[in-house]
């Protein structure tokens, strides 16, 4: 499956919040991506990368660098702000419900805690037709059946192109599952979210 | 109206099932669960369905309405709070070096583990204060609403194999000995040892209905609060605000704040980082 860009994808209905998948060398991926995100980017974004104990304090820090919007480890019941970035605490699922999050120490979903599928599956829930789905680079399946969720619910996915992902087997898995609405290299994602967020502030 | 505003516009009839669902065992059965985390209840809920081989929630209504055995099933799959020993062990380490100095003053220290599911955690803790040499002087009130986990709590049994990872945590704790020294293994089972339960005393009380039942020096919630809504959260704080004495100490999960609590203000942070606050007067 190659690029479906150039048509407009769904310009019926803005964004109001952005889930972000990640696993194996999703850090760098991520702050790739984040880093061309414009500086008035104003969509909520919530992230899962999974990761180890060991590195839990370091991956904020390690992925705040050269990010302009700031970035929270999120905590209970904190809400969805305009401009800020959400990343799952370690060893914690991150779920969305309208407007605010939350947090459940129930088992690792495939082998994951925090579970992209878990975040994707209630954002999807929660923001239907108004949530933007992005799948990245991993080692693994999960965020697969998430997207699958999001498809389902009327919002959109969006899927870093496998050829250029450090570790194809996550974005390949989602393409398997669902249809999305593009496959593309990190710096077309990005500018598809700026161009989510310029539709959003119309 | 076209038809994208139409299902924008529709209510979620799996949500309208939940409430019903809710509702119904409110009324029958006196738990409620209405004010619990909806997208993280959606989830256990949706895990049930799936045991049961149903596909509706409304279906599901119907088994545990008319079928006790089924809604204790139910009630095992939407209230067990699945943890470790020693789970965060940077906060045991903090308790061991913050919080014991502070005990030791103490005569006589009553601790409540708020909604402590099948026990690891109370163990944990029950270890900490026998190498802290405070156990003696400690009584422990362990509650949990689910009967049938109390029950397991009891036991004190765990799976052998998780007693590696358990093992790791302690030491990271800050624990000096070998942790097998606190079981005994017989087949696929860790048994602890009956002197860690001594003083402790589980029982039924849920946090949702029940009240205050004693003035306590130390309040344990870790990661149960997340489980509730705002005002769910809130009558919890309150509860926890009325159930402890002057200076008395709460600890909730890592993740976890004072940010819904009505008594935020009369609360200060002990250990920040781990969430251990102490109240004020």
């Amino acid at each position: 499956m190659s690029s479906l860009v150039s048509s407009p994808i769904g310009a019926a209905t803005a964004p109001a919040l952005i889930v972000i998948g990640a696993s194996l060398g999703g850090l760098r991926a991520l702050r790739e991506l984040l880093q061309q995100l414009q500086p008035e980017f104003s969509i909520p974004i919530a992230i899962v990368q999974h990761r180890y104990w060991d590195i839990q304090h370091r991956l904020m820090e390690s992925m705040q660098q050269g990010v302009r919007l700031p970035l929270r480890e999120v905590e209970d019941k904190d809400e969805l702000q305009p401009g800020k970035i959400y990343l799952a605490p370690a060893d914690y699922h991150l779920l969305v419900e309208p407007g605010s999050f939350l947090l459940s120490t129930d088992p690792p979903v495939s082998y994951a805690r925090p579970s992209i599928d878990v975040l994707f599956e209630s954002a999807a829930d929660a923001y239907g037709q108004r949530l933007v789905g992005v799948i990245l680079t991993g080692a693994n399946h999960d965020g697969a059946a998430g997207a699958a969720a999001i498809k389902a619910k009327g919002g959109r996915v969006l899927v870093q192109e496998p050829a250029t992902a450090e570790s194809d087997v996550m974005p390949a898995a989602a393409i398997a599952q669902t249809c999305v609405d593009a496959v593309l290299p990190l710096s077309e994602l990005a500018t598809q979210l700026n161009k989510f967020c310029a539709a959003s502030s119309l | 109206m076209d038809i994208n505003s139409a299902r924008t516009a529709r209510p979620d009839l799996e949500d309208i099932e939940l409430e019903l669902l809710l509702e119904g065992l409110y009324r029958y059965y006196g738990c409620d669960f209405r004010n619990y985390a909806r997208a993280s209840l959606k989830r256990r809920i949706r895990k049930v369905l799936e045991t049961e081989g149903l596909t509706q929630i409304s279906a599901l209504q119907n088994l545990v309405l008319h079928d006790a055995a089924a809604f204790k099933r139910m009630l095992l799959g939407i209230t067990v709070n699945v943890t470790s020993m020693f789970r965060d062990p940077s906060f045991f380490l903090a308790f061991r070096q913050q919080v014991v100095p502070l005990l030791s003053t103490y005569p006589y220290i009553r601790l409540w583990h708020a909604g402590c599911s099948e026990g690891q955690e109370v163990y944990a803790m029950a270890i900490l204060l026998q190498e802290a040499g405070l156990y003696n002087r400690c009584r422990i009130y362990a509650t949990d609403s689910n009967e049938r986990v109390l029950q397991r709590a009891q036991t004190g049994i765990y799976p052998l194999g998780l007693m590696q990872q358990y093992t790791q945590f302690y030491l990271q704790s800050g624990g000096q000995r070998s942790f097998s020294e606190y079981y005994t293994a017989a087949y696929d089972s860790a048994i602890f040892r009956s002197s860690l339960r001594e003083n402790i005393l589980f029982s039924q009380h849920d946090l949702a209905i029940d009240g205050s039942f004693n003035e306590f020096n130390i309040i344990l919630c870790r990661n149960v609060l997340i489980y509730f809504d705002a005002v769910l959260q809130r009558r919890v704080h309150k509860l926890f605000h009325e159930s402890l004495c002057r200076f008395g100490i709460l600890a909730l999960g890592r993740q976890e704040s004072l940010r819904l609590s009505p008594y935020e203000s009369e609360y200060e942070a002990l250990v920040k980082s781990e969430k251990i606050f102490r109240r004020l007067d």
